[in-house]
């Protein structure tokens, strides 16, 4: 067998294990669904009134608005379980064993993104439905669906490799469950919530040139018509770069590190 | 111990050194382990063993030396060491959220066996290991001493031709650590190599065919069982008797005993064996004085690694053996 054939049949197999891992641990799935969900509800029916009107309309106006900030923020959720997960291998002696054996290097890394994207959009599938249920109306196309589906894709690639890295790079469980946190903020503090327009300058500056607003605003593009503009290229680029980094990142750490 | 002997080394190590660092942790370090053979590296806690093992497993790098592991270059070739050994660590290498089965199903998956030999693999190593009855268990609700079964038989679903067991019995209980000692017995009849570390004598001295004393960095001693023992003088029976009489009588026959009058007691230099011990009770037999109280006191692994790490004697009867 080939050194390409190796890593993929060694990714399935820790693709497997993650799979068995989700099976086994439902409940960290739960957690990373219901906090979306909560802020989905609590934005819609406690402050989806006075924002919605702010926007120019009502409740129904603002379901539509903050959907596509929502479904960023369960992916930037999502990837704190893929660094806990991450960590958890590399504080256990598991990864010892897997690191003295004569598998692909990129592999158990690979597992754990893999599992993560399954697990992500099991998250996404259900805070959309709900979206769905109480008013969340899109106007796409199959097409643009398809186009949704990438965009959360390659961010979703992105901010798992990122937590990979994250949850290597940190020496105990609890550091790794924290530090992807900032992640969970960065929607607010972009146009994941409200519009860029009615923040301070400073804050305006940063929200506009963050990489969570492109993507936000591809997605809303997508699914409502807005205008896009160069936001799915600058989206694209941010989701790559990130992604190189994090990747070179975190199989340095794999392969340097010694746990304990 | 019933072993293939052959002169290929499992493990050849030359002036191997590791720092942390300003700390040395290895201070060039020579061994040599034989196909087939159980090879003990035996020291305190901190001496470095750990170390020494991580590095042969390619998990760390050492700093200077030449290592030979399963007949490849540790440094050139890790892929290829790595293809050959197995580890069982001191922390349960398993996967606590899965189950005995799947995770050597797992182990089975990333050594890339086919899914017939995987299963026949894994289904002899449930049978083998006793685990029938856990199979379908998480590793999580396991005892500590099937933990580190289900440890050791993934360890040999690649069917290593060399294990390295770090202090594979510490914290186990004495049932536990019997049954761990049997399976490296049963290993090593098949042919496979072990190189294990431990703190407890008993355990080198019951499976290894050779014994490396590792302190501070340093390999102090190094042989079978036997020859480190015969290095440490020290053997002796010790006789007590019921009155000074008697005693008078034993000390004129013996000249070579040292006379405890206060104890009543006499320490006859003696190598343990049969033979002296029917000298002298013979030699008493003559006078007709018979002891009250006999005991035989061997050299032990205790008396080798105090002897060879410098750390203070205890008690001189711990190991004694008691005849009545």
């Amino acid at each position: 067998m080939t050194t390409l054939a190796h890593t993929l049949t060694d990714s399935r197999t820790m693709f497997h294990r993650q799979l068995l891992h989700l099976k086994r641990y439902p409940s960290l799935t739960g957690m990373l669904i219901g906090l979306p969900v909560i802020f989905l509800l609590l934005f819609v029916y406690v402050f989806g009134g006075t924002l919605g009107a702010g926007l120019g309309g009502g409740r129904q106006e603002y379901v539509n608005y903050l959907t596509p900030g929502i479904l960023l923020f369960t992916v930037a959720g999502a990837v704190a379980g893929t660094a806990i997960s991450v960590a958890m291998d590399m504080t256990e002696g598991i990864v010892d064993r897997f690191r003295s054996m004569d598998i692909a290097r990129a592999a158990l890394l690979t597992g754990h993104v893999l599992g993560s994207l399954v697990q992500i959009f099991l998250a996404l599938g259900v805070v959309l439905g709900i979206a769905l249920l109480i008013g969340f109306r899109p106007n796409a196309t199959p097409l643009e669906w398809l186009a949704v589906i990438g965009v959360l894709a390659a961010t979703a690639f992105a901010l798992t490799w990122l937590a990979v890295a994250l949850g290597m790079a940190a020496d105990s469980v609890e550091t790794a469950s924290n530090t992807p946190m900032f992640l969970s903020l960065l929607p607010f503090l972009g146009s994941g919530f409200v519009p860029t327009e009615s923040m301070p300058s400073g804050l305006r500056a940063f929200a506009d040139y963050q990489p969570f607003t492109p993507v936000i605003e591809t997605l809303r593009g997508l699914l409502l018509g807005t205008g896009i503009g160069n936001s799915a290229v600058i989206a694209l680029v941010w989701c790559v770069g990130i992604s190189l980094l994090s990747y070179v990142w975190a199989k340095r750490k794999y392969n340097q590190r010694a746990s304990r | 111990m019933t072993a293939i002997l052959t002169t290929r080394p499992a493990v050849s190590v030359a002036g191997l050194r590791k720092s942390f660092g300003t700390k040395v942790v290895l201070d060039g370090i020579d061994l040599t382990v034989t196909e087939g053979t159980v090879f003990a590296l035996l020291g305190p806690n901190g001496a470095g063993k750990t170390t020494m093992v991580r590095i042969l497993a390619t998990l760390l790098a050492a700093d200077g030396g030449s290592i030979h592991v399963a007949g490849h270059d540790l440094t050139r070739e890790p892929d290829a060491v790595r293809a050959a050994i197995g580890l069982t660590g001191q922390f349960a290498a398993v996967d606590r959220l899965l189950t005995v089965r799947e995770n050597l199903r797992l182990m089975a998956d990333l050594n890339r066996l086919g899914r017939a030999e995987g299963r026949s693999r894994v289904d002899g190593l449930i049978e083998r290991f006793d685990l029938g009855e856990s199979a379908g268990k998480p590793v999580s609700v396991l005892s500590g001493g099937q933990q580190r079964r289900v440890d050791l038989a993934m360890t040999l679903v690649g069917d290593p031709r060399l294990i390295f067991l770090d202090e594979p019995t510490t914290g186990l209980d004495p049932r536990s650590r019997h049954e761990m000692w049997r399976i490296v017995r049963e290993l090593v009849a098949e042919g496979v190599t072990v190189f294990l570390t431990t703190q407890y004598l008993d355990e080198a001295d019951e499976l290894a065919d050779r014994i490396a004393v590792l302190d501070q960095g340093r390999i102090v001693a190094e042989g079978t069982p036997d020859e480190l023992k015969r290095r440490i003088p020290g053997g002796h029976l010790l006789l007590r008797f019921a009155d000074p009489a008697t005693l008078r009588t034993a000390a004129a026959v013996l000249d070579t005993a040292q006379r405890d009058d206060a104890a009543l007691t006499l320490q006859v230099p003696s190598d343990g064996g049969v033979a002296s011990l029917r000298a002298v009770l013979a030699a008493l037999d003559a006078v007709h004085v018979q002891p009250e109280h006999l005991a035989v006191h061997t050299p032990d692994l205790d008396d080798v690694f105090f002897a060879f790490t410098g750390a203070p004697a205890t008690a001189s009867d711990i190991a004694s053996e008691e005849i009545r």
